[in-house]
């Protein structure tokens, strides 16, 4: 069998194929560096497959077009970067409150405000977690390279149409705007939304669960339904109700149909974990410079390993726990943040080891000298 | 009225607005020109934003969809793009359109995207008890005009005729019949079509504006609204029309153009899109 032949691809490019892949028929953008080439790679590809492309007036209005066609049965897309997500957040927690499936890509620039548009930066992986007011869970999958923007893109459309929930594509500028040869592969796993299966009758519930999922069925505007939608808080009947017993069983329902699924839907590489004693824990552009790192550590006869989360959101708890083993004396993040993910390492190792921070807010990329040294500062002590 | 009962989802109601209140005439009156107009009850879907009016599409018998303050067009632009087939209709109130959703009408307007607007202006923010809202008069009070009301309020004919709505029409919830036929022409109409139903809320505008109870509120509009002259209307939008009145009904656009999920096809033909 001949070998396949890799095509060049930008991280952005990538992602726009990979969505097209998955199903994506209908993108609502809006520009803002460093995610534009995804809403001008989707304004390009799209009508080619019959699929919708619109610049909406607004980030708002963006994501709010791509949850009305969501609803009208399309698999939707928007992309942005930190200031635009940020006004994209009450819409993002609607999406979530009336389980709409969509996609969002998140490029991650250097802020807070409008910071610097073209550097890369992690300090918005809370805000893809906590963003949006009120109890929500949330999905956030983190591709490494330009061949996972386009695998990952197709996995994030699959696990919003399996748990009817927004699902962040989240990133940094590194590997949105980096070009590597992609080898794509024939064959991928495609998810759909489950359909109501009964006919339609007035006694329809649009939210009722028909298995243990906690994901009822999901039907399209058009379909015969005639079914209500609203951010109100609601029964399964889909209508506003004030019933405290209904609200808190949605509330949970709509966060443990993914927390109580974490171990399904998080998935991971590690990289000499084995016998590690010095944990990396790393992820986006961070990933790549940390192997690096391990190897020369290895090198230098010190016992490192990586852990590499392709899932942030729901934090992988059960898979890092099992790295995190009795031989590791330390935890060592690598951020372009002051330690958001840092934090929440070490909540869920609750102290069994030292976590340290090796922090970078300036914009650029680290160095891998700069880890290589503080890392050693750290194994040292 | 028993043929017009299907499309309303009776176990939902009572409705949740106050004795006077304008927003079930422009409901009922939404309806029959959805009854009149002929359109498909299950391929039409009724979207709304935040407030008083934009609980309507709960009692709806439709596809319904209440979305978040002001984002009601976005929303529906959305649906209307993914399938063209469906019709689409927004209710929508004065502060949920013309305030926090004012950007979306204008670009909703230049689009000409077929979406059927029905805007219910009660001048003043009900849902939240009464604050001034861009379609409040000047000088009017509101909770956060205890002085006065300094603003300006926007002409939504001339504002939405400028932005590029391709029919535009005025009627209030004294003249239904009137009322309900601009929305049936506006359904049937090919792009965007504004209806702005001026309406009233006793409770929180008539009473503190010394307008009266529910029924002098309607006499008011009885009084107060004057007829556009028939050829009248690029004076009216203008400016340089003048009436007596302070609101003047009737239609002042209503011109074809191109619509934009038709544009888009064309878009989809040049890219060899057509056959997939």
């Amino acid at each position: 069998m001949a070998e396949k032949k890799a095509v060049l691809l930008q991280g952005n490019e990538a992602c726009v194929q990979g969505a097209i892949r998955a199903g994506m028929r209908f993108y609502g953008g809006y520009p803002i560096t460093p995610s534009s080439e995804v809403a001008e790679q989707s304004s390009i590809l799209l009508p080619q497959v019959g699929g919708k492309f619109i610049q909406m007036e607004d980030e708002i209005a963006s994501i709010a077009s791509v949850i009305g066609a969501s609803l009208a049965g399309k698999k939707a897309m928007t992309a942005s970067s930190g200031p635009g997500i940020s006004l994209k957040q009450e819409l993002v927690g609607y999406a979530a409150m009336a389980e709409v499936p969509i996609v969002i890509v998140y490029i991650m620039r250097m802020g807070p405000s409008t910071g610097l548009p073209t550097s890369p930066a992690a300090g918005d992986v809370m805000q893809a977690r906590w963003g949006a007011h009120g109890d929500h869970s949330i999905i956030a999958v983190c591709p490494t390279s330009v061949k996972e923007m386009y695998e990952l893109t197709i996995k994030a459309f699959n696990l919003a149409e399996q748990y009817r929930t927004p699902v962040y594509l989240i990133t940094d500028e590194v590997i949105a705007h980096m070009r590597e040869g992609v080898v794509i592969e024939d064959e991928y796993e495609i998810v759909d939304r489950k359909r109501p299966t009964e006919a339609p009758s007035p006694d329809y519930l649009p939210y009722r669960c028909t298995d243990e999922s906690g994901v009822p069925p999901m039907a399209a505007y058009g379909d015969g339904y005639r079914f209500h939608v609203t951010g109100l808080s609601h029964g399964e009947s889909g209508f506003p109700t004030n019933s405290p017993a209904i609200n808190e069983a949605l509330i949970r329902r709509i966060c443990s149909k993914i927390e109580d699924h974490a171990d399904e839907i998080c998935f991971n590489e590690t990289f000499f974990t084995e016998d590690a004693e010095q944990l990396f824990v790393a992820y986006g552009s961070c990933a790549r410079l940390s192997l690096y790192v391990v190897k020369q550590l290895r090198e230098a006869g010190i016992k490192a390993g990586l852990f590499v989360p392709k899932v942030l959101w729901p934090f992988p708890a059960n898979a890092l726990k099992a790295v995190v083993t009795d031989k590791v004396k330390n935890v060592i993040v690598p951020e372009m943040n002051l330690g958001q993910y840092a934090l929440e390492v070490e909540r869920v190792l609750g102290g069994k080891c030292p976590v340290s921070r090796i922090s970078k807010v300036s914009g650029e990329l680290f160095k891998t000298e700069e880890v290589y040294d503080q890392a050693m500062e750290v194994i040292g002590k | 009225m028993t043929r017009t009962l299907q499309y309303l989802r009776q176990n939902k109601l009572p409705h949740i607005w106050c004795p006077g209140c304008g927003n079930g005439i422009v409901m009922s009156s939404l309806i029959r020109a959805i009854d009149a107009s002929g359109i498909d009850a299950g391929k039409t879907v009724v979207v709304s934003g935040i407030g008083c009016s934009s609980r309507a599409p709960g009692y709806m018998n439709f596809d319904t969809l209440h979305t978040a303050h002001g984002r009601a067009i976005p929303f529906a632009t959305g649906i209307k793009m993914a399938n063209p087939e469906l019709n689409v209709i927004v209710i929508t109130g004065d502060g949920d359109c013309s305030a926090i959703g004012g950007n979306h009408l204008i670009h909703g307007c230049r689009r000409n995207i077929d979406l059927t607007v029905v805007l219910i202006n009660n001048n003043i923010y009900g849902m939240t008890s009464g604050q001034y809202s861009p379609l409040t008069p000047t000088g009017a009070w509101a909770t956060t005009a205890q002085y006065g009301n300094i603003d300006s309020p926007f002409d939504i004919p001339r504002l939405t005729a400028a932005a590029g709505a391709t029919y535009v029409a005025r009627a209030s919830v004294y003249h239904v019949a009137q009322l309900s036929k601009y929305i049936e022409t506006g359904i049937r109409h090919k792009g965007f079509s504004m209806i702005e139903a001026v309406s009233s809320c006793p409770t929180y505008f008539g009473r503190k504006n010394k307008r009266g109870d529910a029924a002098d509120m309607m006499l008011w509009l009885k009084d107060h609204c004057k007829m556009l002259k028939p050829g009248d209307a690029a004076n009216y939008l203008a400016g340089i029309a003048e009436y007596d009145a302070d609101y003047v009904l009737g239609e002042f656009v209503n011109r074809e153009a191109p619509e934009y999920t038709e544009s888009y096809q064309t878009v989809i033909e040049k890219a060899g899109g057509a056959k997939a």
